[in-house]
Protein backbone atom coordinates (compact mmCIF):
# COMPACT_ATOMS: atom_id res chain seq x y z
CA UNK A 1 0.00 0.00 0.00
CA UNK A 2 1.31 3.45 -0.92
CA UNK A 3 0.17 6.59 0.57
CA UNK A 4 -1.06 9.10 -2.42
CA UNK A 5 -1.99 12.71 -2.32
CA UNK A 6 -4.80 13.32 -0.03
CA UNK A 7 -8.18 12.52 -1.47
CA UNK A 8 -11.03 14.32 -1.42
CA UNK A 9 -13.80 13.75 1.42
CA UNK A 10 -16.91 13.91 0.08
CA UNK A 11 -20.81 12.46 1.06
CA UNK A 12 -21.59 11.10 -2.35
CA UNK A 13 -18.39 8.40 -2.65
CA UNK A 14 -19.46 4.76 -3.72
CA UNK A 15 -17.26 1.78 -2.86
CA UNK A 16 -17.79 -1.44 -4.50
CA UNK A 17 -15.87 -4.02 -2.38
CA UNK A 18 -15.68 -8.13 -2.75
CA UNK A 19 -14.79 -10.64 -0.15
CA UNK A 20 -13.96 -14.07 -1.12
CA UNK A 21 -11.17 -14.81 1.60
CA UNK A 22 -13.19 -18.67 2.25
CA UNK A 23 -16.37 -20.09 1.50
CA UNK A 24 -18.35 -16.86 0.93
CA UNK A 25 -18.34 -14.51 -2.33
CA UNK A 26 -19.38 -11.38 -1.25
CA UNK A 27 -20.32 -8.31 -3.20
CA UNK A 28 -21.47 -4.82 -1.00
CA UNK A 29 -22.05 -0.91 -1.72
CA UNK A 30 -21.03 1.55 0.71
CA UNK A 31 -21.48 5.41 0.60
CA UNK A 32 -19.03 7.42 2.02
CA UNK A 33 -21.46 8.47 4.66
CA UNK A 34 -21.61 4.94 5.94
CA UNK A 35 -25.10 3.99 4.39
CA UNK A 36 -24.91 0.45 2.89
CA UNK A 37 -26.45 0.11 -0.37
CA UNK A 38 -25.76 -3.09 -1.01
CA UNK A 39 -24.43 -6.50 0.45
CA UNK A 40 -25.01 -9.60 -1.29
CA UNK A 41 -23.40 -13.02 -0.34
CA UNK A 42 -23.28 -16.48 -2.22
CA UNK A 43 -21.74 -19.44 0.14
CA UNK A 44 -19.86 -22.15 -1.09
CA UNK A 45 -21.44 -25.39 0.49
CA UNK A 46 -19.03 -28.33 0.25
CA UNK A 47 -20.80 -31.75 -0.32
CA UNK A 48 -18.85 -33.62 2.39
CA UNK A 49 -16.34 -32.04 4.85
CA UNK A 50 -14.85 -28.87 5.14
CA UNK A 51 -13.76 -26.23 2.81
CA UNK A 52 -11.84 -27.31 -0.51
CA UNK A 53 -10.16 -23.84 -1.67
CA UNK A 54 -9.93 -25.16 -4.86
CA UNK A 55 -13.68 -26.17 -5.16
CA UNK A 56 -14.45 -23.02 -2.95
CA UNK A 57 -12.54 -20.82 -5.81
CA UNK A 58 -14.55 -22.13 -8.53
CA UNK A 59 -17.47 -21.69 -6.83
CA UNK A 60 -16.81 -18.13 -6.61
CA UNK A 61 -15.77 -17.49 -10.18
CA UNK A 62 -19.26 -18.96 -11.20
CA UNK A 63 -21.33 -16.84 -9.47
CA UNK A 64 -18.66 -13.31 -9.33
CA UNK A 65 -21.17 -12.06 -12.36
CA UNK A 66 -24.72 -12.74 -11.27
CA UNK A 67 -23.32 -11.67 -7.34
CA UNK A 68 -21.90 -8.09 -9.12
CA UNK A 69 -25.05 -7.19 -10.83
CA UNK A 70 -27.32 -8.30 -7.78
CA UNK A 71 -25.47 -5.66 -5.46
CA UNK A 72 -25.66 -2.98 -8.60
CA UNK A 73 -29.30 -3.41 -8.26
CA UNK A 74 -29.59 -3.16 -5.24
CA UNK A 75 -27.79 -0.29 -4.94
CA UNK A 76 -29.60 1.12 -7.77
CA UNK A 77 -26.85 2.19 -9.35
CA UNK A 78 -24.48 1.92 -12.32
CA UNK A 79 -20.76 0.96 -12.54
CA UNK A 80 -20.17 4.52 -13.69
CA UNK A 81 -20.78 5.96 -10.57
CA UNK A 82 -18.55 3.70 -8.64
CA UNK A 83 -15.85 5.82 -6.95
CA UNK A 84 -13.24 3.16 -6.04
CA UNK A 85 -12.99 -0.91 -5.51
CA UNK A 86 -12.00 -2.74 -2.80
CA UNK A 87 -11.55 -5.88 -1.85
CA UNK A 88 -10.20 -8.45 0.47
CA UNK A 89 -6.43 -9.09 0.42
CA UNK A 90 -5.94 -11.66 2.68
CA UNK A 91 -5.53 -13.19 5.23
CA UNK A 92 -7.50 -16.19 3.61
CA UNK A 93 -7.39 -19.17 1.28
CA UNK A 94 -5.45 -18.49 -1.59
CA UNK A 95 -7.53 -19.76 -4.23
CA UNK A 96 -10.65 -17.74 -3.00
CA UNK A 97 -8.53 -14.76 -2.66
CA UNK A 98 -6.95 -14.88 -5.89
CA UNK A 99 -10.79 -14.94 -7.72
CA UNK A 100 -11.68 -11.90 -5.73
CA UNK A 101 -8.79 -10.15 -6.58
CA UNK A 102 -9.01 -10.39 -10.33
CA UNK A 103 -12.28 -9.34 -10.38
CA UNK A 104 -11.15 -6.42 -8.25
CA UNK A 105 -8.51 -6.24 -10.49
CA UNK A 106 -10.66 -5.87 -13.80
CA UNK A 107 -13.12 -4.07 -12.59
CA UNK A 108 -10.95 -1.71 -11.49
CA UNK A 109 -8.97 -1.39 -14.86
CA UNK A 110 -12.26 -1.15 -16.51
CA UNK A 111 -14.13 1.61 -14.92
CA UNK A 112 -10.20 3.65 -14.67
CA UNK A 113 -10.78 4.06 -10.66
CA UNK A 114 -8.23 3.04 -7.69
CA UNK A 115 -8.22 -0.23 -6.25
CA UNK A 116 -7.57 -0.80 -2.30
CA UNK A 117 -6.42 -3.55 -1.09
CA UNK A 118 -8.80 -4.54 2.59
CA UNK A 119 -7.09 -6.80 5.54
CA UNK A 120 -10.40 -9.04 5.75
CA UNK A 121 -9.91 -8.70 9.93
CA UNK A 122 -9.78 -5.25 10.25
CA UNK A 123 -12.72 -4.79 7.96
CA UNK A 124 -14.69 -7.03 10.34
CA UNK A 125 -14.00 -4.62 13.50
CA UNK A 126 -14.56 -1.65 11.25
CA UNK A 127 -18.02 -2.84 9.93
CA UNK A 128 -18.90 -3.88 13.67
CA UNK A 129 -18.17 -0.29 14.89
CA UNK A 130 -20.34 1.70 12.18
CA UNK A 131 -23.07 -0.75 12.71
CA UNK A 132 -23.15 -0.91 16.71
CA UNK A 133 -21.63 3.11 17.14
CA UNK A 134 -19.18 1.82 19.07
CA UNK A 135 -15.71 3.77 19.20
CA UNK A 136 -12.68 1.85 20.46
CA UNK A 137 -13.62 -1.53 21.69
CA UNK A 138 -11.66 -4.76 22.85
CA UNK A 139 -12.79 -6.89 19.81
CA UNK A 140 -12.79 -10.72 20.09
CA UNK A 141 -13.55 -11.62 16.24
CA UNK A 142 -14.49 -15.73 16.49
CA UNK A 143 -15.14 -17.25 13.15
CA UNK A 144 -14.01 -20.50 11.25
CA UNK A 145 -10.56 -19.53 10.47
CA UNK A 146 -9.98 -16.46 12.87
CA UNK A 147 -10.44 -16.38 16.89
CA UNK A 148 -8.59 -13.46 18.20
CA UNK A 149 -8.77 -10.30 20.52
CA UNK A 150 -7.44 -7.04 19.33
CA UNK A 151 -7.96 -3.41 20.27
CA UNK A 152 -5.99 -0.43 19.34
CA UNK A 153 -2.88 0.97 20.54
CA UNK A 154 -0.42 2.82 18.83
CA UNK A 155 -1.13 3.58 15.53
CA UNK A 156 -2.11 -0.28 15.10
CA UNK A 157 -4.70 -3.06 16.20
CA UNK A 158 -2.84 -5.38 18.38
CA UNK A 159 -3.25 -8.81 19.13
CA UNK A 160 -3.82 -9.23 22.68
CA UNK A 161 -4.75 -13.07 22.36
CA UNK A 162 -5.34 -15.46 20.21
CA UNK A 163 -5.73 -19.13 19.37
CA UNK A 164 -2.10 -21.17 19.65
CA UNK A 165 -3.87 -24.08 16.91
CA UNK A 166 -7.33 -24.25 15.95
CA UNK A 167 -10.09 -21.53 15.21
CA UNK A 168 -13.17 -21.10 17.21
CA UNK A 169 -15.75 -22.02 14.26
CA UNK A 170 -13.46 -24.85 13.47
CA UNK A 171 -13.18 -26.39 16.85
CA UNK A 172 -17.37 -26.60 16.42
CA UNK A 173 -17.75 -27.29 12.70
CA UNK A 174 -14.98 -30.68 12.86
CA UNK A 175 -16.78 -31.57 16.01
CA UNK A 176 -20.07 -31.48 14.63
CA UNK A 177 -19.08 -33.41 11.60
CA UNK A 178 -17.64 -35.82 13.84
CA UNK A 179 -21.12 -36.58 15.60
CA UNK A 180 -22.47 -36.34 12.02
CA UNK A 181 -24.76 -33.19 12.30
CA UNK A 182 -26.51 -31.89 9.54
CA UNK A 183 -26.34 -28.43 8.73
CA UNK A 184 -29.73 -26.75 8.60
CA UNK A 185 -30.90 -23.65 6.60
CA UNK A 186 -27.14 -23.15 5.48
CA UNK A 187 -26.15 -22.55 9.00
CA UNK A 188 -23.05 -23.55 10.06
CA UNK A 189 -22.53 -26.84 12.09
CA UNK A 190 -21.81 -24.52 15.16
CA UNK A 191 -25.85 -23.91 15.06
CA UNK A 192 -26.63 -27.78 15.41
CA UNK A 193 -25.13 -27.47 17.98
CA UNK A 194 -25.87 -24.49 20.17
CA UNK A 195 -29.53 -26.35 19.70
CA UNK A 196 -28.05 -29.76 21.06
CA UNK A 197 -26.11 -27.88 23.93
CA UNK A 198 -29.40 -26.02 25.07
CA UNK A 199 -30.85 -29.52 25.59
CA UNK A 200 -27.06 -30.31 28.17
CA UNK A 201 -27.80 -30.75 31.84
CA UNK A 202 -24.46 -32.66 32.56
CA UNK A 203 -20.91 -31.27 32.48
CA UNK A 204 -18.53 -33.50 31.61
CA UNK A 205 -14.65 -32.59 32.09
CA UNK A 206 -12.87 -31.67 29.31
CA UNK A 207 -9.54 -29.86 28.83
CA UNK A 208 -9.67 -25.40 29.54
CA UNK A 209 -5.98 -24.43 28.36
CA UNK A 210 -5.13 -20.64 28.65
CA UNK A 211 -1.87 -20.13 28.66
CA UNK A 212 -1.46 -15.97 29.39
CA UNK A 213 -3.57 -14.07 27.18
CA UNK A 214 -3.89 -17.02 24.87
CA UNK A 215 -5.94 -20.02 24.48
CA UNK A 216 -5.64 -23.41 22.82
CA UNK A 217 -8.72 -25.55 21.43
CA UNK A 218 -7.00 -28.35 19.48
CA UNK A 219 -6.67 -30.46 22.70
CA UNK A 220 -10.81 -29.93 23.78
CA UNK A 221 -11.74 -30.88 20.19
CA UNK A 222 -9.45 -34.08 20.72
CA UNK A 223 -11.10 -34.80 23.99
CA UNK A 224 -14.55 -34.10 23.04
CA UNK A 225 -14.42 -36.14 19.70
CA UNK A 226 -13.17 -39.16 22.68
CA UNK A 227 -16.15 -38.45 24.86
CA UNK A 228 -18.62 -38.84 21.65
CA UNK A 229 -16.84 -42.45 20.53
CA UNK A 230 -16.53 -43.61 24.12
CA UNK A 231 -20.49 -42.99 24.05
CA UNK A 232 -20.51 -42.54 27.91
CA UNK A 233 -22.35 -39.22 28.00
CA UNK A 234 -25.20 -38.06 25.50
CA UNK A 235 -24.77 -35.79 22.63
CA UNK A 236 -26.52 -33.06 24.19
CA UNK A 237 -24.43 -33.07 26.96
CA UNK A 238 -20.71 -33.41 24.98
CA UNK A 239 -22.21 -30.47 23.36
CA UNK A 240 -23.28 -28.39 26.17
CA UNK A 241 -19.73 -29.22 27.87
CA UNK A 242 -18.17 -28.32 24.57
CA UNK A 243 -19.63 -25.38 24.14
CA UNK A 244 -18.94 -23.99 28.33
CA UNK A 245 -15.16 -24.77 27.86
CA UNK A 246 -14.26 -23.49 24.98
CA UNK A 247 -16.74 -19.75 25.31
CA UNK A 248 -15.46 -19.71 28.90
CA UNK A 249 -11.87 -19.88 27.51
CA UNK A 250 -12.35 -17.12 25.31
CA UNK A 251 -14.43 -14.82 27.30
CA UNK A 252 -11.31 -15.51 29.73
CA UNK A 253 -8.82 -14.11 27.32
CA UNK A 254 -11.22 -11.46 26.24
CA UNK A 255 -11.96 -10.26 30.13
CA UNK A 256 -7.78 -10.52 30.31
CA UNK A 257 -7.63 -8.02 27.36
CA UNK A 258 -10.42 -5.93 28.87
CA UNK A 259 -8.81 -5.20 32.28
CA UNK A 260 -5.22 -5.17 30.40
CA UNK A 261 -6.26 -2.04 28.15
CA UNK A 262 -9.50 -0.77 30.50
CA UNK A 263 -11.26 -0.02 27.29
CA UNK A 264 -14.96 0.46 28.13
CA UNK A 265 -16.44 -0.96 24.94
CA UNK A 266 -16.43 -5.11 23.81
CA UNK A 267 -17.48 -6.19 20.06
CA UNK A 268 -18.10 -9.47 19.47
CA UNK A 269 -17.92 -10.35 16.18
CA UNK A 270 -17.21 -13.04 13.37
CA UNK A 271 -19.75 -16.39 12.12
CA UNK A 272 -19.67 -17.53 15.55
CA UNK A 273 -21.11 -13.94 17.43
CA UNK A 274 -24.19 -15.39 16.47
CA UNK A 275 -24.02 -18.50 19.45
CA UNK A 276 -26.53 -17.28 22.14
CA UNK A 277 -24.50 -18.40 24.76
CA UNK A 278 -21.22 -17.17 24.19
CA UNK A 279 -23.04 -13.56 23.89
CA UNK A 280 -24.02 -14.26 27.04
CA UNK A 281 -20.84 -15.13 28.94
CA UNK A 282 -19.32 -12.15 27.37
CA UNK A 283 -22.20 -9.75 28.23
CA UNK A 284 -21.69 -10.86 31.74
CA UNK A 285 -18.02 -10.23 31.90
CA UNK A 286 -18.34 -7.03 30.07
CA UNK A 287 -20.90 -5.58 32.75
CA UNK A 288 -18.44 -6.52 35.37
CA UNK A 289 -15.93 -4.51 34.27
CA UNK A 290 -18.25 -1.46 34.01
CA UNK A 291 -17.82 -1.84 30.18
CA UNK A 292 -20.51 -1.68 27.24
CA UNK A 293 -20.82 -4.87 25.58
CA UNK A 294 -21.83 -5.37 21.79
CA UNK A 295 -22.68 -7.91 18.93
CA UNK A 296 -22.52 -7.30 15.58
CA UNK A 297 -25.79 -7.79 13.71
CA UNK A 298 -25.20 -11.25 11.86
CA UNK A 299 -25.07 -10.39 8.28
CA UNK A 300 -22.51 -7.89 8.96
CA UNK A 301 -20.56 -10.44 11.59
CA UNK A 302 -20.45 -13.20 9.21
CA UNK A 303 -18.47 -12.61 5.59
CA UNK A 304 -19.47 -10.08 3.44
CA UNK A 305 -18.46 -7.56 1.19
CA UNK A 306 -20.09 -4.86 2.80
CA UNK A 307 -17.35 -4.65 5.62
CA UNK A 308 -14.85 -4.25 2.87
CA UNK A 309 -16.64 -1.72 1.24
CA UNK A 310 -16.63 0.15 4.25
CA UNK A 311 -13.08 -0.30 4.95
CA UNK A 312 -12.08 0.81 1.36
CA UNK A 313 -13.92 3.68 2.35
CA UNK A 314 -12.13 4.33 4.97
CA UNK A 315 -8.49 3.61 3.46
CA UNK A 316 -9.41 5.98 0.40
CA UNK A 317 -10.27 8.87 2.25
CA UNK A 318 -7.63 8.79 3.92
CA UNK A 319 -4.93 8.24 1.51
CA UNK A 320 -4.43 4.61 1.02
CA UNK A 321 -4.64 3.04 -2.43
CA UNK A 322 -3.50 -0.28 -3.98
CA UNK A 323 -1.29 0.12 -7.14
CA UNK A 324 -2.30 -3.04 -9.26
CA UNK A 325 1.79 -4.51 -9.37
CA UNK A 326 1.62 -4.31 -6.01
CA UNK A 327 -2.33 -6.27 -5.35
CA UNK A 328 -0.56 -9.62 -4.94
CA UNK A 329 -3.33 -11.21 -2.10
CA UNK A 330 -1.88 -11.78 1.71
CA UNK A 331 -2.68 -15.23 2.07
CA UNK A 332 -0.83 -14.32 5.58
CA UNK A 333 -1.37 -10.66 6.78
CA UNK A 334 -1.72 -10.10 10.82
CA UNK A 335 -4.00 -7.04 11.67
CA UNK A 336 -0.74 -5.85 13.89
CA UNK A 337 0.70 -5.30 10.16
CA UNK A 338 -1.77 -3.18 8.88
CA UNK A 339 -1.61 0.92 8.66
CA UNK A 340 -5.16 1.72 9.90
CA UNK A 341 -4.47 5.80 9.34
CA UNK A 342 -8.45 7.07 9.87
CA UNK A 343 -7.90 6.10 13.86
CA UNK A 344 -5.88 8.71 15.92
CA UNK B 1 -11.01 -14.32 58.13
CA UNK B 2 -10.48 -12.89 61.22
CA UNK B 3 -8.17 -9.33 62.30
CA UNK B 4 -9.05 -7.76 59.05
CA UNK B 5 -9.66 -4.82 60.06
CA UNK B 6 -9.58 -2.70 56.33
CA UNK B 7 -10.69 -4.16 52.96
CA UNK B 8 -10.09 -1.47 50.48
CA UNK B 9 -10.42 -2.92 46.63
CA UNK B 10 -7.17 -1.96 45.61
CA UNK B 11 -7.83 -3.39 42.13
CA UNK B 12 -9.87 -5.38 40.07
CA UNK B 13 -8.49 -7.44 37.54
CA UNK B 14 -9.34 -9.70 35.23
CA UNK B 15 -9.69 -13.02 37.54
CA UNK B 16 -9.27 -11.25 41.27
CA UNK B 17 -10.05 -9.13 43.11
CA UNK B 18 -7.02 -7.43 45.01
CA UNK B 19 -7.99 -5.30 48.70
CA UNK B 20 -5.54 -3.82 51.31
CA UNK B 21 -5.61 -5.35 54.58
CA UNK B 22 -4.38 -5.24 57.80
CA UNK B 23 -3.98 -8.53 59.47
CA UNK B 24 -1.93 -9.05 62.94
CA UNK B 25 -0.93 -5.12 62.22
CA UNK B 26 0.81 -6.09 58.98
CA UNK B 27 -0.06 -4.10 55.63
CA UNK B 28 -1.11 -7.38 53.48
CA UNK B 29 -3.08 -7.84 50.07
CA UNK B 30 -6.40 -10.51 50.39
CA UNK B 31 -6.03 -12.04 46.31
CA UNK B 32 -9.64 -13.40 46.03
CA UNK B 33 -10.76 -15.34 42.90
CA UNK B 34 -13.83 -14.00 42.47
CA UNK B 35 -16.92 -16.34 40.93
CA UNK B 36 -17.31 -15.70 37.74
CA UNK B 37 -20.70 -16.39 36.67
CA UNK B 38 -20.03 -16.98 32.98
CA UNK B 39 -18.69 -20.64 33.66
CA UNK B 40 -20.56 -23.40 35.12
CA UNK B 41 -20.16 -23.24 38.72
CA UNK B 42 -18.15 -26.74 39.08
CA UNK B 43 -16.18 -25.81 36.16
CA UNK B 44 -15.40 -22.17 37.79
CA UNK B 45 -14.36 -23.92 41.26
CA UNK B 46 -12.43 -26.29 39.65
CA UNK B 47 -10.60 -23.70 37.90
CA UNK B 48 -10.20 -21.21 40.89
CA UNK B 49 -9.51 -23.31 43.28
CA UNK B 50 -6.67 -25.32 41.20
CA UNK B 51 -5.32 -21.49 40.31
CA UNK B 52 -5.61 -20.64 44.14
CA UNK B 53 -2.91 -23.77 45.22
CA UNK B 54 -1.04 -23.61 42.45
CA UNK B 55 -0.02 -19.89 43.45
CA UNK B 56 0.73 -20.53 46.82
CA UNK B 57 2.89 -23.41 45.77
CA UNK B 58 4.65 -21.55 42.71
CA UNK B 59 5.00 -18.74 44.95
CA UNK B 60 6.89 -20.73 47.54
CA UNK B 61 9.07 -22.70 45.60
CA UNK B 62 9.93 -19.83 43.13
CA UNK B 63 11.62 -18.35 46.19
CA UNK B 64 13.68 -21.75 46.58
CA UNK B 65 14.92 -20.45 43.40
CA UNK B 66 16.03 -17.62 44.02
CA UNK B 67 13.34 -15.60 42.44
CA UNK B 68 11.43 -12.81 45.05
CA UNK B 69 8.03 -13.19 45.58
CA UNK B 70 6.04 -11.45 48.11
CA UNK B 71 5.36 -13.79 51.54
CA UNK B 72 2.47 -16.03 51.67
CA UNK B 73 0.50 -15.66 55.09
CA UNK B 74 -2.54 -17.57 54.50
CA UNK B 75 -4.20 -19.82 51.85
CA UNK B 76 -7.61 -20.81 51.65
CA UNK B 77 -8.45 -23.01 48.68
CA UNK B 78 -12.26 -23.50 49.55
CA UNK B 79 -12.86 -19.98 48.92
CA UNK B 80 -10.12 -19.23 46.46
CA UNK B 81 -8.06 -16.64 48.47
CA UNK B 82 -4.60 -16.14 49.82
CA UNK B 83 -3.41 -13.71 51.77
CA UNK B 84 -0.04 -12.13 51.01
CA UNK B 85 2.63 -9.87 51.83
CA UNK B 86 1.93 -6.03 50.23
CA UNK B 87 4.56 -4.88 48.69
CA UNK B 88 5.30 -1.16 48.43
CA UNK B 89 6.41 -0.20 44.79
CA UNK B 90 5.97 0.32 41.12
CA UNK B 91 4.56 -2.00 38.47
CA UNK B 92 7.43 -2.70 35.64
CA UNK B 93 4.94 -2.03 33.12
CA UNK B 94 4.73 1.62 34.15
CA UNK B 95 8.24 1.66 35.45
CA UNK B 96 9.96 0.79 32.04
CA UNK B 97 7.92 3.72 30.07
CA UNK B 98 9.46 6.63 32.01
CA UNK B 99 13.33 6.14 32.77
CA UNK B 100 16.13 6.60 31.28
CA UNK B 101 17.73 3.77 28.55
CA UNK B 102 20.32 2.73 31.12
CA UNK B 103 18.10 2.20 33.62
CA UNK B 104 15.66 0.59 31.51
CA UNK B 105 18.76 -2.08 30.10
CA UNK B 106 19.14 -2.99 33.95
CA UNK B 107 15.54 -3.53 34.62
CA UNK B 108 15.05 -5.71 31.94
CA UNK B 109 18.70 -7.99 32.06
CA UNK B 110 17.23 -8.41 35.87
CA UNK B 111 13.75 -9.55 34.78
CA UNK B 112 15.79 -11.94 32.40
CA UNK B 113 17.91 -13.48 35.68
CA UNK B 114 14.62 -13.81 37.46
CA UNK B 115 12.88 -15.72 34.46
CA UNK B 116 16.26 -17.66 34.28
CA UNK B 117 15.95 -18.95 37.79
CA UNK B 118 12.66 -20.26 37.30
CA UNK B 119 13.56 -22.04 34.28
CA UNK B 120 16.50 -23.57 35.94
CA UNK B 121 13.87 -25.17 38.38
CA UNK B 122 11.39 -26.00 35.48
CA UNK B 123 9.13 -23.47 37.04
CA UNK B 124 6.46 -21.72 34.52
CA UNK B 125 5.22 -18.65 35.64
CA UNK B 126 2.74 -18.86 32.86
CA UNK B 127 2.28 -15.35 32.76
CA UNK B 128 5.10 -13.37 32.42
CA UNK B 129 3.51 -9.58 32.12
CA UNK B 130 5.40 -6.51 32.95
CA UNK B 131 2.05 -5.91 35.40
CA UNK B 132 3.00 -9.18 37.02
CA UNK B 133 6.45 -7.37 38.45
CA UNK B 134 6.64 -4.79 41.10
CA UNK B 135 9.83 -2.84 41.40
CA UNK B 136 10.17 -1.92 45.66
CA UNK B 137 12.07 1.08 47.06
CA UNK B 138 15.28 -0.80 47.19
CA UNK B 139 15.40 -1.96 43.36
CA UNK B 140 14.16 -5.68 44.11
CA UNK B 141 12.06 -7.13 41.69
CA UNK B 142 8.99 -9.05 42.72
CA UNK B 143 7.48 -11.39 40.31
CA UNK B 144 3.59 -11.97 41.22
CA UNK B 145 0.66 -13.63 39.94
CA UNK B 146 1.58 -17.43 39.49
CA UNK B 147 -1.92 -18.19 39.44
CA UNK B 148 -1.56 -20.11 35.57
CA UNK B 149 2.31 -21.10 36.46
CA UNK B 150 3.24 -25.08 36.55
CA UNK B 151 6.11 -27.40 37.37
CA UNK B 152 7.42 -28.17 33.82
CA UNK B 153 10.34 -29.86 32.60
CA UNK B 154 9.41 -29.41 28.73
CA UNK B 155 11.19 -26.93 26.81
CA UNK B 156 8.33 -26.31 25.21
CA UNK B 157 6.80 -24.29 28.50
CA UNK B 158 9.76 -22.36 28.94
CA UNK B 159 9.57 -21.35 25.30
CA UNK B 160 5.63 -20.38 25.85
CA UNK B 161 6.55 -18.48 28.77
CA UNK B 162 9.52 -15.96 27.05
CA UNK B 163 7.03 -16.01 24.17
CA UNK B 164 4.30 -14.39 26.06
CA UNK B 165 6.89 -11.78 27.59
CA UNK B 166 7.46 -11.00 24.42
CA UNK B 167 4.00 -10.67 23.23
CA UNK B 168 3.32 -8.50 25.87
CA UNK B 169 6.66 -5.78 25.49
CA UNK B 170 5.50 -5.60 21.63
CA UNK B 171 1.52 -4.71 22.68
CA UNK B 172 2.74 -2.39 25.52
CA UNK B 173 5.91 -1.34 25.20
CA UNK B 174 6.05 -0.99 20.76
CA UNK B 175 8.72 1.55 20.91
CA UNK B 176 11.26 -0.21 22.69
CA UNK B 177 10.01 -3.80 22.73
CA UNK B 178 13.15 -5.27 21.07
CA UNK B 179 15.98 -3.82 23.16
CA UNK B 180 13.94 -4.76 26.10
CA UNK B 181 13.92 -8.47 24.85
CA UNK B 182 17.16 -8.81 23.93
CA UNK B 183 18.24 -7.23 27.36
CA UNK B 184 16.06 -9.69 28.79
CA UNK B 185 17.93 -12.75 26.83
CA UNK B 186 20.97 -11.62 28.11
CA UNK B 187 19.66 -12.07 31.59
CA UNK B 188 18.62 -15.15 31.44
CA UNK B 189 21.69 -16.12 29.68
CA UNK B 190 23.45 -14.85 32.76
CA UNK B 191 21.63 -17.73 34.56
CA UNK B 192 21.16 -20.26 32.23
CA UNK B 193 23.94 -22.02 29.92
CA UNK B 194 24.31 -20.73 26.06
CA UNK B 195 23.49 -23.88 24.90
CA UNK B 196 19.57 -23.89 26.58
CA UNK B 197 19.29 -19.88 26.40
CA UNK B 198 19.74 -20.30 22.28
CA UNK B 199 17.50 -23.92 22.33
CA UNK B 200 14.75 -21.65 24.32
CA UNK B 201 15.21 -18.50 22.42
CA UNK B 202 14.67 -21.00 19.05
CA UNK B 203 11.68 -22.39 20.63
CA UNK B 204 9.82 -18.58 21.17
CA UNK B 205 10.63 -18.26 17.24
CA UNK B 206 9.05 -21.38 16.29
CA UNK B 207 6.07 -20.86 18.85
CA UNK B 208 5.61 -17.11 17.52
CA UNK B 209 5.98 -18.92 13.71
CA UNK B 210 2.95 -21.30 14.61
CA UNK B 211 0.69 -18.44 15.18
CA UNK B 212 -2.01 -17.65 12.32
CA UNK B 213 -0.85 -15.74 9.32
CA UNK B 214 1.96 -14.72 10.56
CA UNK B 215 4.37 -13.82 7.01
CA UNK B 216 7.70 -15.45 7.72
CA UNK B 217 6.03 -18.86 8.13
CA UNK B 218 7.30 -21.15 5.45
CA UNK B 219 5.65 -24.69 4.56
Amino acid sequence: MVNTQKTLLTDNMYCLGIESTADDFGVGITKSNGEILANTVESYIPIEGGIHPREAARHHAEVANKTLFQALTDAKIKPKDLTVIAFSMGPGLGPCLRTGATVARTLAAYLQIPLIGVNHSIAHIEIGKLKTGVTDPVTLYASGGNTMVTAFEFKRYRVFGETLDIALGNCLDVFGRQAGLKSQKNLPLGAAIEQLARKGETLITLPYVVKGMDLSLSGLLTAAITQLQKGNHTLEDTCYSLQEHAFAMVTEVTERALAHTEKKEVLLTGGVAANKRLQEMLRAVTEEHDAKFNVVPQKFATDNGAMIAWTGILAYTHGIVTPVDESYVKLRWRVDRADVPWIN
Amino acid sequence: MDKLEQHILLKKGAEANLYLDYWHGKKVITKIRTQKKYRPEALDTQIRSYRTMHEAQLLHQAKSAGVTTPLIYMVNVPEATIVIEYIEGIQIKKYINKVSKIERKKVCTKIGELVGRLHRENLIHGDLTTSNMILDKQGTIFLVDFGLGEKNVELEAKGVDLHLLKRVLQSTHFSFWETCFNDVLAGYNLVLSDKLTEKVYEKTIEIEKRGRYVEERKR
